[in-house]
């Protein structure tokens, strides 16, 4: 600590804290009732609606989510869905603004999306590109796709492999993720929720640039459309059949 | 005989509107819950599950009905969790099951909820799993208004809610504790047990905790009955299995069989085994986290039974396959680095071991390691195993620990090469590659 900031950081406490003290006496009692909050363990308070300014949309989706559940502390998950997908990621006001709504202090929502792989907590490009290179991906070539769509999406591939890495344009989000239950198309990627595969790294230019001009990238080659494995389907053991 | 798959579960999958519930009805879904709900007591119910001898199919292979007999009797709010977290490297069955026939599992969830008589369901379905979180969320509004599920589920007095809830990518959520945590709103960390679930689980009543493909299994017993049930199979592995096929094979997929068919049938008969030209070298038998098999034990029949007594395990049902082209220590390092980044970091065991075990594979493939560092590396396996809250760490250390064991010659040979290469003068040295980096 250099003795200069914390100051300036406490009296902007103090003040939240007032104005949250003049909110609850406005209202004509102790706030509205903080749902087990102090046993979560965040630090600091829990924000005011008032103060944070939530679109009425995320409010009505955080909330339609809390009512879902005996506990609406339950919605966490459900909630920071919500906020990514109003911004794009998990964006510091848009968590608070879900705490607020559910109220919990914004550090508990913070701990929960920084442990959940889907949750962004930085901006992320617009599209989300997901490669495994897990190990029936990585057999089958995954490492070599993951580097073709970098290279076709000019994005590192050093960070792709770890965190994450966002295209020079910022159009896509490129990240090994593993392993995402789709082994029999390997190697696969999830793009935008959908999964599509068998992939190869000939097919990296066409996958960006489907995804840059809003297509969908080897629709033909799309999980849902795939029958199962041994089909057509055999005929009935004889035990199966009867009745 | 010729590999053959038996269907049951997966009967009619390929059936177009098998997903929505006027086609699901018409080949004769619901029928078996109508019966449980109207004419069969709650302990009956239980008592068939029970006798059919079901086993678990999320990876430890309990008795299905045995783990609802555990909780307890009596008026307060039970709760039912199906485990769609499916997240093991190497499964993919769960997520077949609820994209193509979301009813099937319903029908099934409304079974076991009447026989843990529990009343408010939940599906934790992984967030990766959107497109298919949708089929299910569109059938679940389904069965609502068919009246199947809400206060009084098939016109009878039990209650019976279901709420679908999607995780956010987290590989320890598919541990049943875990999982718990998360659907409390909580980062997903393992719970100490005891207490189990059965008596304290979610919000701290007693919760039951089921795989997707085992609930999809209960409406065949109850319709069909226990003594059908176990004339597939073997004693101590009734029923069919989807077994989830992927790596080195020429059809990779889900394919439905009777437990007790030999892994050879599976892996070469239907999956049609490696390319021409190539051979098994290794495979998983139930997950990445499964004790590694060798070619020499394709043979094995494929029943829980079995895969113990061959020193490895069931698990799931998700076989792996590498052909020769596979390095072995390539393959151990990427087995142990998914592990290290899902551990949550709560039980040092597994926190820093996995993170050691890949650093000294890292340094095996790179050839800077000594012999002793395999040493190392086995005794930090026998170090986590049975020493965390949960399984993750074992899930490492156990096929780890079978690589280094079964193919130690290959990691041996990886590390003699790097020395030679230390030795050699410079000029030579530096034509030297290492194994190429994974």
């Amino acid at each position: 600590m250099n003795g200069t900031d914390p100051p300036s950081a406490d009296a902007g406490a103090s003040e939240r804290a007032q104005r949250g003290k003049f909110a609850s006496e406005l209202a004509g009692g102790p706030g509205r009732e903080r749902a087990g909050a102090e046993q979560l363990g965040g630090n600091g308070s829990v924000p005011e609606l008032h103060e944070v300014d939530c679109p009425t949309d995320l409010r009505e989706a955080i909330e339609t989510a809390m009512g879902r559940y005996p506990d609406p502390r339950s919605a966490s998950i459900p909630a920071l869905w919500a906020v990514q997908r109003r911004y794009g990621w998990c964006t510091p006001e848009g968590i608070r603004q879900a705490a607020a709504v559910m109220g919990v202090p914004p550090a508990h929502l913070e701990a929960v999306a920084s442990f959940y792989d889907l949750f962004r907590l930085e901006p992320a490009g617009r599209h989300d590109v997901l490669l495994c290179t897990n190990i029936s991906c990585w057999m089958r070539g995954a490492d070599e796709l993951l580097e073709a769509v970098c290279g076709a999406a000019d994005a590192e591939l050093e960070k792709a492999t770890h965190e994450g890495a966002t295209s020079a344009d910022g159009e896509l989000f490129i990240s090994n993720f593993q392993c995402m239950g789709a082994c029999d198309i390997a190697p696969m990627a999830a793009i935008d929720g959908r999964y599509v595969g068998p992939l190869e790294a000939g097919d990296a230019s066409a996958i960006v640039d489907d995804i840059r001009s809003g297509r969908e990238p080897f629709p033909e080659r799309s999980l849902v459309r795939r029958p199962a494995a041994g089909s057509p389907e055999p005929e009935p053991d004889p035990r199966v059949a009867e009745s | 005989m010729p590999a053959r798959e038996t269907r049951i579960l997966f009967r009619h999958i390929d059936e177009p509107g098998l997903a929505e519930i006027d086609t699901f009805r018409r080949l004769g879904g619901y029928r078996a819950a109508e019966k449980a709900f109207t004419t069969m007591e709650p302990t009956e119910v239980l008592n068939e599950l029970e006798s059919s001898g079901l086993r678990g199919r999320g990876g430890a292979g309990f008795s299905m009905g045995k783990k609802a007999s555990f909780l307890p009797r009596g008026e307060m709010d039970k709760y039912l969790c199906c485990n769609a977290d499916e997240s093991e490297p190497g499964a993919f069955k769960d997520r077949e099951l609820i994209q193509k026939n979301p009813h099937q599992l319903i029908e099934g969830i409304t079974i076991g909820a009447l026989a843990a008589d529990a009343n408010r369901c939940f599906v934790y379905i992984r967030g990766e799993y959107a497109e298919f979180a949708d089929i299910l969320e569109r059938a679940v509004g389904e069965a609502y208004e068919a009246g199947y599920l809400g206060e009084r589920a098939y016109g009878t007095g039990h209650q019976v809610e279901l709420v679908v809830h999607r995780g956010a990518g987290a590989y320890i959520c598919g541990e049943e504790t875990a999982l718990l945590d998360s659907l409390e709103g909580k980062r997903g960390n393992p719970r100490l047990k005891p207490p189990f679930p059965a008596i304290k689980g979610l919000y701290d009543g007693p919760t039951l905790i089921n795989n997707v493909e085992t609930l999809a299994n209960c409406p065949h017993i109850i319709g069909r009955g226990a003594d059908w049930f176990k004339s597939f199979g073997t004693e101590q592995s009734p029923g069919t299995k989807v077994v989830s096929v992927s790596g080195c094979v020429q059809r990779p997929g889900n394919y439905e069989v009777e437990l007790g068919i030999s892994s050879r049938e599976l892996i070469e008969g239907l999956a049609g085994g490696p390319p021409p030209g190539h051979e098994v070298k290794a495979w998983f038998p139930g997950g990445s986290s499964a004790p590694i098999l060798t070619a020499a034990e394709l043979d094995v029949p494929y029943t829980f039974e079995d895969m113990q007594k061959a020193g490895s395990m069931l698990g799931s049902g998700s076989i792996i396959v590498a052909d020769e082209t596979v390095s072995i220590p390539h393959l151990a390092l990427r087995t142990a680095r998914f592990y290290h980044h899902e551990s949550c970091g709560k039980c040092t065991p597994c926190r820093e071991g996995t993170n050691w075990t890949v650093k000294m594979l890292e340094r095996v493939i790179r050839g800077d390691a000594t012999p002793m560092d395999l040493d190392v590396t086995a005794s930090v396996q026998d170090n986590i195993i049975g020493n965390c809250l949960c399984v993750l760490g074992d899930s490492m250390a156990m096929p780890v620990g079978s690589m280094v064991r079964k193919f130690r010659n290959e990691f041996e040979q990886a590390i003699e090469e790097g020395r030679a290469a230390a030795a050699l003068p410079l000029e030579e040295a530096e034509e030297w590659a290492p194994m190429e980096a994974a």
